[in-house]
């Protein structure tokens, strides 16, 4: 099993470790509650030095990077990045991304630590173009330092930059304790944030730095479960429970990052099809009206027992403090309010469609 | 951590505690730190029949479910309703106000067969 620069860190600091995606990784140190609510009110970090890292270079690159990913990759400009995936000939999700054009010829992709060695194994046997595409996953640690005060933390620590006016999906290369670094304005938890790659063996030097400096803004060290509270409350999709290979970007809720107007595109075909066709099925968000959680895979089915969909997440969170998820139902029973039955553990309890996301943060 | 003498354990990691004729049962302050901060319990109905082993109630975390056992065969004469609003009592007070169920109609000799405070101790190793 695999263990990220910090593993050391998260011993000391009391992290439970649990395996996930074949890395050992802190899901808790304190309390899934207290580390929610310390992002939400004031700043956590989290360790995400198990996300891969993907570079694509040379002139080349955006052309291959445009024909392997759905979203325009020409509209991004040096120190743009963007949310985009990588789809099948099935218009299905490979992974979820975020590209970052450092330059014209240089492009670093960011991909899930579950999909890493996938990712980089259909961008080589994909790539139809000399762009040079090269794994430097084990090169890199990413710490998330994420909350309403994240950018007080990290702006002073920071040569090179200024944090303060880096608008969001925006990032800039600078250096931290003198080793350069990539922090970007991004994250995954529904508040403001940044996201820094740092060298893999400058992570803990980092990682020490950002706990000493946030402490007097009471930050603390977060795991994987309050990383799932947090997006979940965001609506922010997660590869494997809202994405998936057999289900398309359009049913998950990723058309916004589909450009069909770009040009052609690998799952583009299958797509357009879907879309003129109309969606057989479609996300939804749902609250619970009984008591109860549901949770990945609990059936859902029409007040009067039809089956019509099933959980993709579900969970109380802290923050909005309800039983809600998110799931796939038939497109007919997708509009807002709709009544619902989630079957849990054999028993059924009442629930229905609300707006996305769960939690908006005021700005 | 507490295991207090006055308790019974299981290998499941639940407590009894007998209190004027009824069995109290809990879940021990090793179980609640393994599951993580509770944020739903689902009680059984007063009322309901148990069989040792059979399970009592499920407890969930942000993450989980995971079932509660029942330590002994038993009637459920009462269950700690404040679980509902704050499933947190039993992270934070596992032994006192995180109680979950009382049972009724419960044999001696099924009691005196579980673990003692000091052999639950020797089996979580804390």
């Amino acid at each position: 099993m695999k263990k990220t620069p910090l593993y050391d860190e998260h011993l000391r600091l009391g992290g439970k470790i649990v395996e996930f995606a074949g890395w050992q990784m802190p899901v808790q140190y304190s309390g899934v509650v207290a580390e929610h609510v310390a992002v939400r009110e004031r700043v956590g970090l989290f360790d995400v030095s198990h996300m891969g890292e993907i570079w694509v270079t040379g002139p080349n690159a955006q052309e291959a990077l445009e024909h392997m990913t759905c979203n325009n990759v020409s509209s991004l400009y040096d120190g743009k990045a963007h949310y985009s995936a990588i789809l099948n000939d099935r218009g299905g999700v490979v992974d979820d991304i975020i590209i970052y054009r450092c330059s014209q010829e240089r492009f670093l992709i960011c991909v899930n630590a579950s999909n890493a060695d996938k990712d980089f194994e259909w961008l080589t046997k994909h790539n139809p173009t000399d762009a040079k595409i090269v794994n430097a996953s084990a090169e890199y640690g990413q710490i998330a330092v994420q909350g309403p005060k994240a950018i007080e933390l990290v702006t002073p620590l920071v040569s090179g930059a200024d944090l303060s006016t880096l608008k969001y999906f925006h990032f800039v290369e600078c250096e931290i304790l003198g080793s350069p670094v990539i922090v970007a304005r991004t994250g995954y938890t529904g508040e403001d944030g940044v996201e820094i790659f740092v060298k893999a063996d400058k992570t803990a030097d980092l990682w020490r730095l950002l706990l000493e400096h946030g402490a007097a803004l009471g930050v603390l060290p977060c795991g994987l479960g309050a990383r799932d509270s947090l997006r979940l409350e965001a609506a922010l999709p997660l590869h494997g429970h809202e994405l998936a290979e057999d289900i398309t970007a359009l049913e998950s809720g990723l058309g916004w990052i589909v450009k069909f107007d770009k040009g052609d595109f690998i799952g583009k075909g299958a797509l357009l099809k879907e879309k003129q066709a109309g969606l057989p099925k479609k996300l939804i968000g749902f609250h619970l009206d009984d008591a109860g959680i549901a949770r990945q895979g609990d059936l859902v089915s029409t007040v009067d027992g039809t089956q019509i969909g099933v959980v993709a997440s579900g969970t109380k969170t802290p923050t909005v403090n309800k039983a809600l998820g998110m799931a796939f139902v038939e497109t007919p029973y997708a509009a807002l309010d709709t009544k619902l039955t989630f079957v849990v553990r054999g028993r059924n309890i009442a629930g229905h469609v609300v707006q996305l996301p769960f939690y908006k943060r005021s700005k | 951590m507490e295991f207090p003498n006055e308790c019974k354990y299981t290998k499941d990691h639940e407590w009894v505690r007998v209190e004027g004729g009824v069995v109290v049962v809990g879940i021990t302050e090793f179980a609640q730190s393994e599951l993580g901060d509770l944020v739903f319990v689902d009680l059984p109905p007063v009322g309901k029949t148990v069989a040792a082993h059979g399970t009592l109630c499920v407890v969930e975390s942000t993450k989980a479910a995971s079932d509660v056992y029942s330590p002994v065969a038993g009637t459920v004469a009462e269950r700690n309703d404040a679980l509902a609003d704050d499933p947190g009592l039993i992270n934070r007070t596992p032994y006192s106000d995180g109680w979950i169920v009382k049972l009724s109609g419960v044999s001696d000799a099924e009691l005196a067969g579980l673990m003692s405070a000091e052999e639950y101790k020797k089996l979580v190793g804390k």
